[in-house]
């Protein structure tokens, strides 16, 4: 480590060209404030009224300015400055937080600059971050690093991740397991793990499509939209048992797979996501004109819940029947049922996970990311594309199918409107986020993407900002998302471990700039 | 050499080509070309650039259907087969016909065992069951996946990179990517292996080393050779049979001491009196 000063620091601070820069982050900042932050629609008595909040749009404004300021004094080595007024601001800030939160002080709560306190907080956390990088920058001369060095330090990121997964996966499964039984988990919460797990389990399937063979597809929900109305029509014409419903429900979604896998065989990229996307919409229109067959926009209500091995969840069964709290001699309690379907999905999930590690071992799944890699190389080695293709599109749209039935079965009433473009956008950004064929990416992408959002539920209205927000930083820091970083599926020293040392992952960390 | 050469003319003719027309609209990238290649023997496509020998190598490896034409590939063990009559990506797999692009196109975020493996990837789907036996751990297709990467291993040490077996194949140098194209395309076990430029960018020792390996796959491996190529030292050291193409029209045919005495094809290559003898290429 060589402490203090770098040639940067010799070098003059320009500083009339950074105060240019900043004015115009400071401009940009106000153009997108005052549409965003300046004007909000309230309910009064008597109609609605439009509160003007200027201020925070000054608070904005300057945080843009005087932030890229000190963003420019970093990259230039003036860490001091930064350090002796980004610090002590940042804690007024908590300071001035923990008086309004804990004391109830109203002048504290007066002086904070937005009006949401995750906000504040957020801001005060960023400041801190600010400063603290400018101390750290006392010491180390330089942070900068070029695309290529972070994106090789992020897959040495993510391929120690995945290492600790070997690990992390079961204990964050231990902790799946007995999460219903901690003490202070309420319904609330178990409904956000039922949320979470569902969607970790589409962004799994979803990763077998995108992540392993390359197809980007926009059209998810299509197939979830296939599975659910699968089991809502199966079971409220016939009388069929989820169980009976659920392998039938991924078959039928797996076809759907295939109807759509046809037409786009000759189609990439680009294209390839445009014909996904308007597959999507076609299901959900179908499904809301088709008034005879679906109930259209009024949806389908009163599916029937499953039933734990043919003992339902009901306080007071029919004649003859058991009910489950009855069979096992406890006292009824609604939230035995959350449990269950809470377990239901998460079994559904582990088995969509072991699926997918397994099949991408196997000829089928090697044949997907060769697909994924050179579709030409593949043809002249004699792989026949379009069944690839298609089994890709198939196996990926039978864990969507499944998702769906759960999700029938989960709410009792679906209609068309939860089958929108945007759960095909959350979902591929789940796996986008988390990184294209990472298994353990995808739960942190569900845990970010779903989670986060469900925590900070007063900033709802920001949510579509925030997600944009998050998928440009991604695109800029880490275009393969968080956690990419594959794992061959054959390793030659595992098949006949000769004499010689095996491949040491020490050797290649060593390299490493830190 | 000439000894050598003699016995393996003896050798079974593979491929046939007959009258082969490809025409892209009104362009006529191939017009009427004939040729065939033997058995163990490396068959040279030679000609300047727009000849048209690319083409001939798409529509033997079914990229592009054939205007007219016949290409007989006479299989050692399945008999005559009609390559202008199959799918696309059977060629490769039943008619056992391999090639390597001119721009290598190796999977290159997947390791350079696994390149090695996918190219065995139809006996490895029978081998699974198409996926079901091999989901449920089959022990049959463990032992063909065992096998088929101790095939991939052979062909790793042939091509010197048993080191490098678990890197990315686009982290190779660029010459090993050159080799492992190669090696991939003989791991599908192919009797006519066809090589677009793979001297192409490769430095003299690396060079040698390919002609090494081409000689090889000719002796021992009996497989035919159809190679296109630019740099004439790898053309004349290692080809038994030289095909010259321009503007789409085979010009010459024959063994290279007759090749490179041709006077149409020292025309072609230094343009030499093509302004005085227009009557002898009208199209032009």
């Amino acid at each position: 480590m060589t402490p203090g000063t770098s040639n940067s620091s010799v070098r003059p601070f320009d500083l009339p060209a950074a105060l240019k820069e900043s004015a115009l982050i400071a401009a940009m900042v106000l153009v997108l404030a005052i549409g965003l932050l300046g004007f909000k629609i309230e309910d009064v008595t008597g109609g609605l009224a439009i509160l003007t909040r200027f201020g925070q749009v000054a608070v904005a404004t300057g945080i843009g300015f005087f932030g890229r300021l000190a963003l420019i004094a970093l990259r230039e080595g003036r860490t001091l400055p930064v350090v002796f007024t980004a610090g002590p601001l940042g804690l007024v800030l908590v300071a001035l937080l923990i008086t309004a939160q804990l004391g109830g002080s109203a002048t504290a709560a007066g002086w904070l600059p937005f009006g949401s306190v995750v906000v504040d907080w957020l801001l005060a956390i960023l400041i801190l971050i600010l400063a603290l990088r400018a101390l750290l920058g006392i010491w180390r001369t330089s942070t900068h690093l070029s695309l290529e060095e972070r994106d090789a330090a992020m897959d040495r990121f993510g391929a120690r991740v995945q290492r600790v997964a070997l690990i992390l996966g079961p204990l964050l499964l231990g902790f799946a397991v007995i999460m219903p039984f901690l003490p202070g988990v309420d319904r609330r919460i178990l409904d956000i793990g039922i949320l979470v797990i569902t969607y970790i389990m589409l962004g799994w399937g979803l990763n077998i499509v995108v992540g392993l063979a390359g197809l980007l597809d926009l059209g998810y929900v299509a197939f979830y939209a296939v599975g659910a109305y699968s089991y809502a029509l199966l079971a409220t014409h016939f009388g069929l048992s989820f169980w009976i419903c659920l392998p039938l429900a991924g078959i039928m979604a797996a076809f759907a797979g295939i109807l759509l896998g046809f037409p786009v065989l000759r189609l990439r990229g680009d294209y390839l996501a445009i014909v996904t996307l308007g597959f999507g919409e076609m299901v959900r229109i179908v499904l809301l004109n088709w008034y005879d067959f679906t109930n259209g926009p009024d949806g389908i209500s009163g599916i029937p819940r499953p039933s734990f091995f043919g003992l339902p969840f009901t306080r007071n069964p029919g004649e003859g029947v058991t009910a489950f709290h009855q069979f096992f001699g406890l006292e009824y309690s609604p939230i035995d049922r959350i449990m269950f379907l809470y377990y239901v999905i998460l079994v559904m999930a582990l088995i969509t996970n072991l699926f997918t590690l397994r099949i991408r071992k196997l000829p089928i799944g090697r044949g997907w990311e060769a697909l994924r890699e050179d579709e030409t190389a593949c043809r002249s080695l004699g792989i026949n594309p379009r069944n690839t293709k298609l089994t890709a599109f198939a196996i990926g749209a039978m864990f969507g199918g499944f998702g769906g039935s759960f999700f029938a079965t989960r709410q009792g009433f679906i209609s068309p409107e939860s089958f929108t473009f945007i759960e095909s956008a959350i979902i591929l950004a789940i796996v986008v986020l988390g990184g294209m064929g990472s298994q353990i990416g995808v739960i942190f992408g569900a845990l970010i993407l779903i989670g986060l959002p469900e925590v900070f539920r007063e900033l709802s209205q920001y949510r579509m900002l925030a997600f944009g927000a998050a998928m440009v930083i991604i695109m800029i820091w880490r275009p393969r998302g968080l956690l990419a970083h594959r794992d061959p599926t054959l390793r030659l020293s595992d098949h006949d471990p000769p004499g010689d040392p095996p491949d040491n992952p020490q050797v290649a960390a060593a390299g490493e700039p830190r | 050499m000439s000894q050598d050469a003699q016995t393996r003319n003896d050798s079974q003719i593979l491929l046939t080509v007959e009258h082969l027309v490809m025409r892209f609209g009104g362009l006529m990238a191939i017009d009427d070309v004939s040729f065939s290649a033997r058995q163990g023997h490396i068959t040279a496509i030679i000609g300047p650039n727009g000849a048209g020998k690319t083409t001939v190598f798409n529509c033997l490896t079914g990229f592009y259907k054939p205007t007219s034409g016949r290409l007989t590939l006479q299989h050692p063990q399945l008999g005559p087969m009609l390559l202008e009559r199959m799918e696309g990506y059977q060629i490769p797999q039943k008619a056992g016909v391999a090639r390597t692009f001119q721009n290598i196109r190796l999977f290159p975020h997947m390791s350079v065992l696994e390149n090695l493996v996918v190219a065995q990837h139809n006996q490895l789907m029978r081998a699974s069951g198409f996926t079901v036996l091999g989901l449920l751990g089959a022990r049959g297709y463990i032992r063909a996946e065992h096998q088929a990467v101790e095939f991939a291993r052979y062909w790793l040490e042939r091509i010197n990179l048993v080191d490098m077996a678990d890197m990315n194949a686009g982290n190779l140098p660029y010459g090993a990517q050159r080799r492992l194209e190669i090696a991939r395309a003989m791991c599908i076990k192919p009797v006519l292996l066809c090589l677009d430029e793979p001297a192409a960018g490769l430095n003299p020792r690396e060079s040698a080393d390919l002609n090494q390996l081409l000689l090889r796959i000719r002796d021992e491996d009996r497989v035919g050779v159809l190679l296109i190529e630019h740099d004439m030292t790898v053309v004349m050291e290692i080809s038994d049979h030289l095909v010259v193409l321009d503007y789409g029209r085979k010009i010459s045919d024959g063994d290279p001491e007759q090749v490179r005495r041709d006077p149409e094809v020292i025309r072609a290559y230094l343009g030499e009196e093509e302004d005085q003898t227009p009557d002898t290429e009208p199209m032009h």
